[in-house]
């Protein structure tokens, strides 16, 4: 299976991803092949089969009560942030 | 073999409750081994000697006065992808390079708890997605053994820090194979526990239904210490199993006779190294010498683990890493445009291109129109190999066979072609799809580069392995070789 280049671009953008012109065909390459290499999935009788939801049989997802467990450190958690004020992130003007 | 470095964890833990040396004096011997190898074997990302040492002060007055846990004083390494407050947790990537974690994973609060004393973070292959530790922004780790080959990955640094006995024992984690393989590679032993048997709180998510954390030492007994004071429940992951951890080491010294062998027909395959082939039926001879029963034993799914693992980790990785996003944390792009241009770039400029091809494959086969014929066909692919387990484990206590198809590679040698590297890991994916526990053992050597032995059990199994893996030991003596220059 060859993936064409608006199809990379195409995942790109799904992906949030910005590509130099030099990427696009070298993923183009992998992205073919390790497509081709998991079609062999294809071969596999699954008719009566469910996916697999949980690596643990019988096992699923826990809830927890829904009540407030967390304590309030956004100020020591935006020390990581790009860029902050007043206990705000601050990203580009989204609406005009 | 006399000195301290050699001690082994579980020796350092004995040695400090004796008081044969203070744990500054350990700490002090390690951190001078990691400083002075840094430049031939790049193992560490960041190494925090004044807080070591600090820590280590503080250990050896608790055991002054008589106080302290199971691993007091005993100085470790945490891979960094394990979050630890207050110091820089990179996960291996340009996008984390300046990450700097406000609370500590389970793990690394466990493992403080019982008194070890973090002596640094690991390098490692880029969010772990990598079987050569090549993938790392911060450079590949060389294998110990011989520095042009690779030393494995994911968990590449934990595994050569521990081999060239920098460190007595690290942790690792383990998404197909990335703490087997580099045990292989490097000639040490590694367990993956059980999914849900390790909390993954605050370890940076890759595949969040393939992900363990796990440990790297020199034998099975210091992983079993190790493993022992690392596992348990922990309401904060909601995988976590709740499920009492046994005494891993009081169990170390069962007996194995009668143990029902299974020797995995699919992994002895015209892939397998001749020469890993033969330490590999040796080792079975072992066994058998010490009362264990084989039989062969097929899995017919089993060859499709492979594709399946590059369908659902790259699903799961396009989720977990949306979250890099250049808002909260991590790398942000100079004078973004508008927000999707923040996104876009960001992202570009701070994924390394393996990282790019994963999130991409994952996306695609997410994407409206391919779901049901990729994520879900390989869902149901998973369900069958996870059948042929459970059906092997009716009959057999554990299986055997080789960790990795050869010995270390060369540095390059399989960057080209990412499916030639995605098969390095054929042997040790099929575990982590049915979320099974597994130990490497090294069982000899190939020239002069070691070679593992791999044993899977059935799920929370993790003392039955410890203890196999022990036996082995106590009858040979690989596990103790140390390579050339770092005796």
């Amino acid at each position: 299976m060859a993936l064409t280049r608006e199809q990379i671009e195409s995942i790109a953008a799904l992906a949030r991803l910005e590509l130099s012109a030099a990427e696009v065909p070298v993923y183009q390459d992998s992205l073919s092949r390790i497509l081709d290499f998991v079609g062999a999935l294809e071969r596999a009788d699954t008719a009566s089969v469910a996916p697999m939801a949980h690596p643990l049989p019988g096992l699923s997802q826990r809830l927890r009560p829904d009540t407030v467990t967390e304590q309030d450190r956004h100020a020591e958690y935006q020390q990581n942030a790009p860029l902050t004020a007043a206990g705000l992130y601050l990203v580009p003007r989204v609406i005009e | 073999m006399s000195e301290l470095h050699h001690i082994g964890l579980a020796g350092a833990a004995a040695g400090l409750r004796a008081r044969r040396f203070s744990s500054v004096e350990l700490a002090e011997t390690f951190l001078k081994r990691i400083e002075r190898n840094q430049e031939t074997l790049n193992a560490f990302i960041s190494v925090t000697r004044a807080q070591a040492l600090s820590d280590a002060a503080a250990a050896d007055r608790a055991l002054a006065a008589g106080d302290g846990g199971a691993l007091t004083g005993v100085p470790i390494a945490h891979k960094d992808l394990f979050c630890t407050r207050g110091v820089r947790t990179t996960c291996g990537s340009c996008i984390l390079d300046n990450f700097v974690s406000p609370y500590d994973a389970t793990v690394v609060a466990k493992l403080k708890h019982a008194g070890a004393v973090m002596l640094g973070k690991t390098n490692m292959d880029e969010f772990a997605m990598g079987s050569s530790n090549e993938t790392s922004y911060y450079g590949t780790v060389r294998n110990p053994w011989d520095p042009r080959l690779v030393p494995g990955g994911s968990s590449g640094g934990s595994a050569a820090a521990v081999a060239a006995r920098l460190v007595p024992g690290a942790t690792a984690t383990d998404t197909g194979g990335s703490i087997r393989q580099p045990a292989a590679l490097c000639g040490i032993t590694g367990l993956k526990p059980t999914y849900g048997r390790v909390s993954r709180y605050g370890m940076v998510a890759f595949a969040s239904s393939l992900d363990q954390g796990g440990v790297l030492t020199v034998s099975a007994a210091d992983a079993a210490l190790m493993l022992r004071e690392m596992a348990g429940f922990d309401p904060n992951d909601s995988t976590s199993v709740e499920r009492e951890v046994p005494d891993y080491v009081a169990l170390l010294g069962e007996p194995i006779a009668g143990l029902r062998v299974g020797l995995l027909k699919e992994f002895f395959d015209k892939g397998l190294d001749p020469g890993n082939e033969r330490r590999v039926r040796e080792a079975l001879k072992v066994f058998e010498s010490l009362g264990a029963r084989l039989t062969e034993v097929s899995l017919p799914n089993l060859p499709l683990s492979v594709p399946v693992y590059y369908v659902v980790a790259p699903a799961e990785c396009s989720s977990n890493l949306a979250r890099f996003d250049g808002v909260r944390y991590g790398h942000r792009c100079e004078q973004p445009r508008d927000l999707q241009d923040l996104y876009r770039r960001s992202r570009g400029e701070g994924f390394g291109a393996e990282v790019k091809r994963r999130i991409m494959t994952g996306t695609y086969v997410l994407s409206a129109g391919y779901y049901d014929a990729y994520y879900l066909k390989a869902q149901r692919v998973r369900q069958l190999i996870s059948a042929d387990f459970t059906r092997a484990f009716a009959s057999v206590d554990v299986l055997i066979g080789p960790t990795t198809p050869t010995p270390a590679f060369a540095i390059g040698a399989k960057t080209a072609d990412p499916i030639t590297m995605y098969l390095n890991d054929i042997y040790t994916i099929g575990a982590n799809l049915a979320g099974l526990p597994a130990v490497s053992v090294p069982c000899g050597f190939v020239g002069k580069l070691p070679v593992g032995l791999q044993i899977v059990g059935p799920h929370f199994s993790e003392a039955r392995l410890l203890t196999a893996a022990h036996a082995y030991q106590r009858a040979t003596d690989w596990h103790t070789q140390v390579p050339e220059g770092y005796a």
